[in-house]
């Protein structure tokens, strides 16, 4: 059995890690939900914001706030023209993941041919900075992203319930035709949505440079877990979102210190079954 | 469908022999292996397809199986030292029980099945590949077979793996041919267009996917051991690779997978298209470009280059287009006359306190109603009173929460819907859900076929009987979109008749159509009844209502309020105050 102090220090991990996976699954959560398209190519664009955080970073010494403020404008006119191909097409929710699962394929072989399958790591100045808290390290960027992953789940959360534009979403989400008919502008609306979707991406990207080490096929090891994330946390809710992240991080990291690290990537298939077996209705 | 001697089949016969002489002939190596890689793609691209092309859910995790198969034929046969061939069908075995499972898993879910399969089939891929590098079937050191011993074909051991491609194609495409051209195929079409209604049409939905699946995984299982040796050293990373999940996806999709053989011929295409890219640096050039094909097929082609063919193919060589000729009617006997019967004899089905909740709305609260064989019951009440979930409780769409219904004897509470059919309880939807992708005749011999549980030949017997019978004989061929609305209810309908039901229960079919057709639509009702079916409708017409029943039955907030003849029940002053409010009840 490991010590006690081995395990606070997991759950400390686990709740952040869980911070970064809740910030994917935002994101992913939200189109799903409010915009029934299944975006199997969010992880990848996370991805290629985290690549290009680190390459502007490196290469030009960029620091990862402006390169962030870059990704999050461009990713949301891809989020826009996205959206715009998916309206044009009239693509069905099948079909939208047939559709992001090939640009995740896309965007994997063009990382890998520009800076190749090698891992790569981006050395920041604060990436190995903590806080000490009697004997437990809590790394300070993990701590940003957590508390970053929490401000907009949160802001999310509010702008859909408190704002117009926020309720007018989900009123489209449970009944299209008939909120159009009460002069809802849906087209309008999902375009935003579709950007913002994008752009949280983008910011879970230039988190993922900070903390983590980078390789393309890094975007298939995420699907599971942040999709599990999703359906524990509920279609198109950020809290949840959220929850389901730190609720996944944290078997994860108490599975790695109890168990054995490579059987991490199992707990949230396991958790993700569990819960359809027993609770069919959650979904 | 019985299998004849036809012409295709016999030049598919003189085809395969051919192929099986090829190495026979002092063809080089090479061209064999070639070969062999178009004839694993068959099997892979066909077999994704049994599933996911006919039935609509789309597989991420066709490498997951083909992995599986790939590590069972290379564990059996190097640290067992079974014999290689024998390892094969355990291969297939292993897989299909993996996609059983899962199938068991997600196909239960009543919501997002179709978005939930693609999702765990796409982890599953990398759960299996991360079992297996951790534990020693791998151990993250790769499973060598150069050692293993195979019987020689033609003088070598290629040309056995050769022959094995083949075997493995010729069987794929054969059964998938099968699957499309029997009932289950019928069936999966079906519910690629609407689940849920195939399973109140009689489908054995959840049976058929979970069958179809544990086929198209064992067959990548299959293929994948086949695989094994021909590379003759297995790693993880190669295995389960992004490409194996991809090009049976891009092969289908490309050459058209809602017909049997599509994948295959969208395989040809694609591996020949890409071969000797490969391997090397461009190799994740290729894949990227092979992903921005699917994205332009999805959009553009989104039925494949199949239909094109088809039509070319009729254009060159007329004779060989289906000919479009309804089948000779059979005319469907009629059961005893019911009218007579309905005062004497025990009801046909009984409702007893049945209770349905959503959530905190009690949409039924504990409704009692007897139907009487061979009467017309008028089902009425304001809109949401209830009368679409008690027409759901009693097709088996939605559970009871309490209470029970019994249909002739038969406790039918808590059954699958498909059985609930089979028994004879038959419905019509207020909006015409038809299955956009069967022809109008398809549509109703799909019912004669699931819900009146008769062979295929007679099925279509029927199902021209009752198009002629509502006046759609003209439409047989066509598809539902090209329908009117009348029309299309008179679809509902037919397909309704068709499974030969003893219950038939009309959700307002008289709803948008003119006074013409109302009239037209009483008097069929009527024919109905008289050939011994019992009839609960729906409706709000209240003309209709009088005209026709024989009972009214009124609903309001999830209670029955009133029951008996028109007349009574129209002087009930409840149901006068529910109509028009209280101030005229008195």
């Amino acid at each position: 059995m490991p010590s006690l102090s081995l395990l606070e220090q997991s759950l400390i991990t686990g709740v952040l890690t869980g911070g970064l996976y809740g910030l994917l699954a935002l994101g992913l959560s939200m189109s799903w939900g409010l915009l029934r398209l299944v975006n199997l190519g969010h992880f990848a664009i996370a991805l290629l914001g985290a690549y290009i955080t680190w390459w502007l970073g490196t290469a030009y010494g960029v620091a990862p706030w402006l390169a962030g403020a870059i990704i999050v404008v461009a990713f949301f006119i891809y989020g826009v023209a996205l959206h715009w191909v998916f309206m044009r097409f009239a693509v069905t929710e099948m079909a939208s993941m047939l559709i992001t699962f090939a640009l995740a394929v896309i965007v994997e072989s063009t990382l890998q041919f520009i800076w190749t399958a090698d891992f790569r790591r981006y050395e920041t100045p604060w990436g190995s900075e903590s806080w000490i808290v009697g004997s437990l390290y809590v790394p300070k960027l993990n701590l940003m992203a957590f508390l970053v992953a929490c401000l907009l789940a949160g802001g999310t959360w509010a702008w859909l319930r408190y704002t117009y534009v926020g309720r007018a979403l989900r009123a489209c989400a449970e009944d299209a035709p008939i909120a159009i008919a009460y002069g809802i502008n849906h087209r309008r609306l999902s375009f935003i949505l579709s950007g913002l979707c994008a752009a949280y991406a983008g910011v879970a990207g230039v988190f993922i440079a900070l903390v983590a080490t980078l390789a393309p096929s890094q975007i298939w090891s995420w699907v599971g877990v942040v999709f599990a994330v999703v359906i524990i946390g509920r279609l198109g809710n950020p809290v949840g979102a959220l929850a389901g992240g730190i609720l996944i991080g944290v078997c994860e990291a108490l599975t790695m210190a109890v168990i054995n690290p490579s059987w991490a990537a199992l707990v949230s298939f396991s958790v993700l079954i569990a819960l359809l077996l027993f609770k069919p209705r959650w979904v | 469908m019985s299998v004849k001697a036809s012409p295709g089949m016999g030049a598919a016969l003189l085809a395969v022999v051919a192929l099986a002489a090829v190495p026979a002939t002092n063809i080089p190596p090479y061209y064999l292996a070639f070969l062999y890689l178009i004839f694993f793609w068959i099997a892979m691209a066909t077999s994704w397809n049994i599933l996911s092309g006919y039935a609509g859910y789309w597989s991420f995790g066709h490498a997951a199986f083909f992995g599986t198969g790939v590590y069972t034929s290379a564990t059996l046969a190097t640290k067992f030292g079974v014999p290689f061939l024998l390892t094969l069908p355990v291969a297939a075995c292993v897989a299909a029980l993996l996609g059983s499972a899962i199938g068991f898993v997600v196909f239960r879910l009543q919501r997002l099945r179709g978005e939930l399969f693609a999702l765990i089939t796409i982890s599953m891929t990398f759960v299996v590949a991360t079992i297996i590098s951790n534990t020693p079937i791998d151990g993250g050191s790769g499973v060598y077979l150069i050692s293993v011993p195979l019987p020689e074909a033609f003088g070598s051991q290629n040309g056995t793996i050769y022959l094995l491609g083949l075997f493995m194609a010729t069987l794929t495409i054969g059964t998938a041919w099968w699957v499309f051209r029997s009932k289950m195929g019928l069936g999966l079409f079906a519910i690629h267009d609407d689940e849920d209604v195939a399973e109140v049409k009689g489908v054995p939905t959840f049976r058929y996917k979970i069958a179809a699946f544990a086929l198209s995984s064992g067959i990548a299982g299959a293929a994948g051991g086949v695989y094994s040796i021909y590379v003759s050293y297995v790693t993880v990373g190669e295995t389960f690779e992004v490409t194996v999940i991809m090009y049976p996806v891009v092969m289908s999709i490309f050459g058209g997978s809602r017909h049997w053989l599509g994948p295959a011929f969208g395989a040809v295409i694609v591996t020949t298209a890409l071969y000797g890219f490969a391997a090397g640096p461009q190799a994740s050039l290729v894949r990227g470009g092979v992903a921005l094909g699917l994205i332009v097929v999805v959009l553009l082609l989104p039925d494949g280059v199949m239909p094109s063919l088809q039509r070319w193919w009729r254009i060159l060589l007329p004779g060989l287009a289906p000919r479009q000729v309804l089948p000779e009617l059979l005319v469907p006997t009629p059961r005893a006359t019911g009218a007579v019967l309905a005062q004497i004899a025990p009801p046909l089905l009984q409702c007893r306190d049945v209770t349905k909740t959503f959530g905190g709305v009690r949409a039924l609260k504990g409704i009692t109603l007897d139907v009487r064989p061979g009467e017309i019951l008028g089902l009425v009440g304001p809109n949401g009173s209830g009368k679409s979930t008690l027409i759901n409780v009693i097709t088996g769409h939605f559970q009871l929460n309490a209470g029970s219904v019994t249909f002739d004897g038969t406790s039918i509470e808590g059954m699958p819907a498909h059985r609930v059919a089979r028994l004879g309880i038959a419905r019509s939807y207020q909006i015409p859900r038809p299955f956009n992708r069967l022809t109008v005749l398809g549509n109703v011999a799909l019912a004669a076929s699931f819900g009146g549980g008769v062979g295929e030949a007679e099925a279509e017997r029927l199902a021209s009987y009752w198009l002629t019978y509502t006046g759609l004989a003209k439409k047989a061929f066509d598809y539902p979109v090209q329908l009117n609305l009348h029309e299309r209810k008179f679809l509902e309908l037919a397909r309704g008749l068709a499974a030969r039901p003893r219950i038939l229960l009309l959700d307002e079919v008289l709803s948008g159509l003119n006074n013409t057709e109302i009239d037209e639509a009483l008097g069929l009702m009527r024919d109905i009844r008289d050939r011994g079916t019992t009839i609960i409708f729906v409706e709000h017409l209240m003309r209709a209502v009088v005209a026709l029943s024989d009972r009214v039955a009124v609903l309001n907030n999830g209670a029955l309020i009133a029951v008996g003849t028109p007349e009574e029940t129209m002087r009930n002053p409840e149901v006068v105050s529910v109509y028009l409010g209280k101030a005229h009840a008195s």
